[in-house]
């Protein structure tokens, strides 16, 4: 089991609707639903509104790297084009 | 066993409350045959996705073999809902501590025990993580009759695995074993490896105690899970077929 979570800010929509999130677990483990032994898995949760409060995918490991690459790669343009304010 | 098709058979099966860890109340599936017995009993523990509908039918397939069989929550503490969210719960937490695990299989072991219709003779079986709790409970945990461990992952750590959930390597418990170990391996797993079993192996050896390994050709990790594509039919059913005679050998 490899895992970590964050706090994360933002909003996740389960099957209930929109929620707010609170937390993203992130992990390296067997997945529960992808064809595969094991998956990056994220789970967008808010834990204080139970444990139903979840938004997850499970990925192979060239689709997490390209994720984590794509993300950064528009984060960057976006700071580029002035439009990040931290 | 295959019942005769003029054999009475019933079971009755449901969920209860034990005491688990430090007192601490659990649910638990039971499932049992109906009839005075006496019947010998086995501890089912859960696998990582959680307390889950493969579970209740194999903690089923043991009665309807002829044992009590219990399968204590092990996540309970983390609440309630959908056996996924509640695994997801937990992992995100790291795991549940192996002492309280310990506890909570104590628990079970307790309870089948003190059924009337029990034997006294109990195992103990698990798949995955719940193969390493199975195994660390067996340990630590005195008074089973057999450890059944389907693809234990983890049970040999490398020093950088350990956590203050999971502070010990199981396998650094093996003086203590008091049951033989029945182990099922696929060979193309990924935990545990190949030479992560040869390690487990090698321990038993060590201390002298009694185990039977099979390894699996053309199988992975979870390779008796029909719910999964790792599901290998005929090497499942291979395994399960070792299962009732290694369980027939020591708990009866």
């Amino acid at each position: 089991m490899i895992a970590t979570q964050i706090k994360v800010a933002g909003s996740g929509k389960a099957g209930n609707g929109w929620f707010t999130l609170g937390e993203a677990n992130v992990s390296y483990d067997h997945p529960f639903e992808a064809p595969f032994e094991h998956a990056l898995s994220l789970d967008f949760v808010n834990e204080a509104l139970g444990p139903s409060a979840r938004v997850s995918v499970e990925l192979d490991v060239v689709s997490a790297r390209q994720l984590v690459a794509t993300i950064n790669a528009i984060l960057a343009q976006a700071d580029h084009g002035g439009f990040i304010v931290e | 066993m295959q019942y005769a098709t003029n054999q009475y058979e019933g079971m009755i099966a449901e969920t209860i409350v034990i005491p688990g860890h430090n007192g601490d109340p659990i649910g638990a599936y039971v499932a049992r045959p109906l009839g005075p017995g006496p019947f010998p009993a086995i501890v089912v523990i859960h696998h990582m996705p959680g307390w889950d509908e493969w579970y209740r039918e194999v903690t089923r397939k043991f009665a309807h073999h002829g044992y009590i069989a219990i399968s204590p929550n092990l996540y309970h503490r983390a609440g309630h809902g959908i056996p996924e969210d509640i695994a997801v719960q937990v992992r995100a937490a790291g795991g549940v501590p192996d002492a309280q695990v310990v506890g909570d299989v104590a628990g079970a072991l307790a309870y089948a025990v003190a059924q009337p219709t029990c034997t006294g003779k109990v195992a103990v079986f698990g798949t995955c993580s719940g193969a390493r709790h199975a195994y660390l409970a067996a340990c630590r945990a005195p008074g089973f009759a057999a450890i059944i461990n389907c693809w234990g992952g983890r049970v040999t750590m490398d020093p950088q695995e350990l956590s203050p959930n999971q502070p010990v390597a199981p396998v650094d418990y093996t003086n203590n074993l008091a049951c033989p170990v029945l182990g099922i391996f696929g060979e193309e797993d990924s935990g545990p490896t190949l030479p992560q079993v040869a390690l487990l192996e090698q321990a038993l050896i060590a201390h002298g105690k009694t185990y039977e390994f099979h390894m699996y050709p053309d199988a992975g990790h979870g390779f008796f899970y029909y719910d999964r594509p790792a599901y290998r039919q005929t090497q499942a059913m291979e395994g399960w077929k070792n299962i009732w005679a290694f369980l027939a050998k020591y708990v009866g």
